[in-house]
């Protein structure tokens, strides 16, 4: 019953975060998009907290505290204070309809589901499942990054990729902390250095479409 | 102390050398100590590898903890590395001595002085490499100090180009080596040799390796059509390092060629030989033809090498194709008469291009048409460049003789082959061996006769003076060994037993214990030759002419009318020239097809204009096969220049749909 239970709960939690991240690539409004991230990296703390208790692994506690910090409160409100300082939370704007977003994250899904089941037939069932879940929100991730025009939006995108990294990883036995934590203060810093180009490019450009750097280069869509 | 050890010590000594002359350079003394420096080494070194050759027990080797970390540096002697580092160091030291003088009249010493030593280490590196990845090292080492040393007069356009083309041409044979490797060591990345030699291959796959291989070797030798390279950058380079690259480096592509396809590559499909044969054939005529119409002698030479590459690949095919229906014996002649073609035409290649790198200092002058009559300047210049000819034709009783003939032997045992097809290409291409023989022939009575002979049809040729004493000993050397490789062939088979024993696992019978120095190569046809008995002959004959002629016909003093022999003109213009020599054989061969072009414009009746006579020469093989090539590439870099101004969003689509496609791969065929 305890595998049972183990395993029930890790499947839980993995494919809440896959399911926020559906949330995600068709919330159209800015302010709604933050609060499913933060939803999302809850989620991924809850996960590895659930993990460090399984594998035993008391360093991972400080990864779900880490995430816990980090992407369900420090990026989410930095974000929402830039978003309400550009004055952009009206904005809306996606390039394909939600629909067609929607099917193409359902294949993205089905797409890593087969992958990852096919090319590791000889795994731990807990870790494939994981595998497989990870891969789907880092392909929901790249997706969002893809799909949107707002420099906003396209930063969420990547945080949530990298949420997909930071689960795979945890998911994997043995993986050091020193990576975890050098992956999150990157995320940090990347954070850092997009918020600081989202007011230079605002400054300059009165948008943060980035279509608006397109017709600065000087090129056609 | 080991072999291996001693030799990588010279490696490092000669590495040593290199960055001593990076430091010393500006000094004049320094073109004596650093070529005096090399001398020694390489004199050393090839009395090691020869005693190598010669008391040949086990294969010695030595790892290194450089290199890849799970590999190592694996270095070993076995036959076959042993007489090819004996010929590479002999090379090197008759370069090295020649330079000692020659080098005097660099201009521009600090270009040459630091990358001849490394040249020199990088070749001796590759022959010793037992890994693919010292062995790949050491053959980009070779390649880019030889590229340096193209570079040393880098400021005529000319070598510039020559410059390009050659690094061009030498990323291609890497790259194809790299991925044969790659092949060679399968999925799991076993790099060292004895790895690959212990694992099995498809045969498909040996057959992509052979191919692989044809390409990143036959690009460093010369093979047609690869062979682009090689008239642009000898002549560029100063004119021992001419001597090495054409005389050695490209013996170490062949070394390459011979590691891999005979020793690694496991077994490889019948057809394998004939691919050979046919490369080499062509390589073989055409490169004659090419040479035959050339001015420059340097370019000449460049050209001649790569129709003894073709003859080196000849029989090398023929060994494979004989190993690969079981007649050991045959297969063994075969590649012995490869390998002695390998050592004889490092000597006198090495020779040929001492000899125009003498008239260079002398004359200043490339062209031959604007040389002749220096055997009265230059007579022991002459004389030994004569040598060289004579070798190169082929001639009894010198060495070059020697390894077409047991070529030919093994030609004439092709009839019991199985497959048709070989049975019918073989004398094909024994035909075209001859004809590029008799071709060589005519080249070098150019080369010489235009050079050496008739009266200087320039005033520097006029003025010419004889070369110092160290470039005429290094040439009298080689010349030596000419001879003394025709008059002693025995010897040299007996020491490469061992190397066909390896690797076509049969040996021609010890020739040693023959009397009166006589080879016979092959106890099936029974044929023999003696080159001591020629040799004699021809002395005798020779010596009882002259004194035949001097005792008869020139004792008297003879009272002629003073007709001119129908020679009214003292100019030398009218002379016979290189270009007129060559025409009967260039209308025939070259016209139409091959891109020589003849204009003749003479001026109408009553016009005071000379008539002019313009002959252009250019390689086939660029028109047909390298613009068209060039064309492609610049046409997809074009198109796919529109890749570097497309915007953000679409270079993350790029990314995305990638990575889709990829785990779409995967997802349908894993």
């Amino acid at each position: 019953m305890g595998h049972g239970l183990t395993f029930d709960v890790a499947h839980l939690l993995g494919g809440g975060l896959v399911l926020v991240s559906f949330l995600m690539i068709t919330q159209h409004r800015l302010y709604a998009l933050l609060n499913a991230f933060a939803l999302q990296a809850v989620l991924l703390a809850l996960s590895v907290a659930w993990q460090a208790s399984v594998q035993h692994a008391p360093h991972l506690y400080i990864t779900a505290l880490i995430a816990l910090v980090f992407k369900a409160i420090i990026v989410p409100v930095g974000l929402h204070r830039i978003i309400q300082r550009l004055g952009i939370h009206r904005e809306i704007e996606t390039v394909i309809g939600s629909g067609t977003t929607m099917l193409a994250g359902m294949g993205l899904v089905a797409l890593s589901m087969t992958v990852m089941l096919k090319v590791t037939p000889t795994a731990d069932p807990l870790a494939r499942e994981d595998l497989a879940f990870a891969l789907s929100v880092v392909l929901l991730g790249l997706l969002m990054m893809v799909t949107r025009r707002n420099a906003v939006s396209q930063v969420v995108g990547f945080m949530s990729l990298e949420n997909g990294l930071v689960f795979a990883g945890t998911g994997a036995r043995g993986m050091p902390l020193v990576v975890e934590i050098s992956v999150a203060f990157s995320v940090l810093i990347a954070f850092f250095v997009i918020g600081v180009f989202l007011f230079r490019i605002r400054e300059r450009f009165d948008t943060v479409d980035i279509e608006a750097l397109d017709r600065f280069r000087g090129e056609r869509r | 102390m080991n072999v291996v050890a001693f030799l990588l010590l010279c490696i490092a000594a000669f590495l040593g050398v290199a960055v001593l002359a990076v430091v010393t350079s500006h000094r004049r003394a320094s073109t004596r100590i650093v070529y005096g420096a090399t001398l020694l080494l390489s004199g050393m070194a090839a009395v090691a590898a020869f005693s190598a050759l010669t008391g040949y027990a086990a294969a010695a080797k030595l790892v290194l903890p450089l290199g890849l970390p799970w590999i190592g540096a694996h270095f070993r002697i076995d036959a076959l590395a042993a007489f090819f580092l004996t010929v590479v160091n002999l090379g090197g030291a008759a370069a090295s001595l020649y330079a000692i003088g020659y080098g005097a009249h660099e201009e521009e010493p600090h270009r040459v002085l630091p990358f001849f030593p490394a040249f020199l280490a990088g070749m001796n590196l590759v022959v010793l490499a037992d890994d693919a990845y010292s062995f790949l090292l050491a053959w980009e080492f070779m390649s880019l100090t030889s590229w340096a040393l193209v570079m040393a007069h880098h400021h005529a356009p000319e070598n510039r180009r020559a410059g390009y083309v050659y690094l061009v041409m030498a990323s291609l044979g890497s790259l194809a080596l790299l991925l044969a490797f790659g092949l060679l060591a399968g999925p799991d990345g076993g790099y060292a040799f004895e790895t690959i030699r212990g694992s099995t291959r498809p045969p498909l796959t040996a057959a992509i390796i052979l191919i692989l291989v044809l390409v990143g070797a036959g690009s460093k030798a010369g093979l047609v059509p690869l062979h682009a390279w090689l008239p642009l950058a000898h002549p560029a380079a100063p004119s021992h390092v001419s001597a090495l690259m054409s005389g050695v480096m490209t013996k170490v592509a062949v070394y390459a060629f011979i590691r891999i396809v005979f020793d690694l590559a496991g077994v490889l499909p019948w057809w394998s030989g004939m691919l050979l044969l046919a490369f080499g054939g062509v390589s073989a005529v055409l490169g004659v033809l090419q040479a035959l119409v050339q001015d420059d002698t340097k370019r000449l030479l460049a050209y001649s090498t790569i129709e003894n590459i073709g003859i080196i690949f000849i029989g090398l095919g023929l060994a494979l194709a004989f190993r690969t229906n079981g007649m050991n014996a045959a297969a063994a002649l075969a590649m012995t008469a490869a390998l002695l073609h390998v050592f004889n035409h490092s000597l006198f290649k090495s020779l040929l291009f001492f000899g125009a790198g003498a008239v260079l200092t002398a004359t200043g002058e490339r062209s031959m048409d604007r040389l002749g009559g220096l055997i009265h300047r230059m007579p022991v210049t002459s004389f030994l460049f004569l040598i060289g000819c004579m070798a190169i034709s082929a001639l009894p009783p010198l060495n070059g003789f020697v390894s077409e003939w047991l070529t030919f032997q093994a030609i004439l045992l092709s009839p019991d082959m199985v497959q048709w097809a070989l049975k019918i290409i073989v004398p094909a291409i024994g035909g075209l061996l001859a004809l590029a023989a008799a071709l060589a022939g005519a080249t070098f009575v150019k080369a010489f006769g235009i050079t050496f002979l008739g009266r200087p049809r320039s005033d520097q040729a006029a003025t010419a003076m004889e070369v110092d004493r160290f470039s005429l000993s290094a040439m009298a050397l080689l010349g030596a060994l000419c001879l003394a490789a025709g008059l002693l062939p025995g010897f040299i088979i007996d020491a490469l037993a061992p190397v066909t024993q390896q690797f076509v696992g049969g040996a021609i019978p010890s020739q040693a214990t023959l009397p009166w120095l006589s080879i016979e190569p092959s106890a099936v046809s029974g044929s023999s030759y003696n080159g001591l008995l020629v040799f004699l002959f021809i002395t005798m004959s020779a010596l009882m002419a002259v004194w035949a002629i001097h005792r008869f016909a020139s004792r008297a003093l003879r009272r002629a009318p003073p007709w001119d022999c129908g020679f009214p003109d003292p100019s030398p213009i009218t002379q016979y020239s290189g270009s007129s020599f060559a025409q009967p054989i260039r209308r025939v061969f070259l016209a139409g097809t091959f891109a020589t072009g003849e204009t003749v414009s003479m001026p109408a009746p009553g016009d005071m204009r000379p008539a002019r006579f313009t002959l252009t020469l250019s390689d086939p093989v660029w028109e047909r096969l390298y613009e068209p090539v060039a064309g492609v590439v610049s046409f997809a870099a074009l198109h796919l220049n529109k890749l570097q101004f497309l915007t953000i969003r679409s270079y993350l689509s790029l990314v995305f749909l990638a990575l889709v496609s990829l785990l779409l791969v995967l997802a349908i065929w894993s």
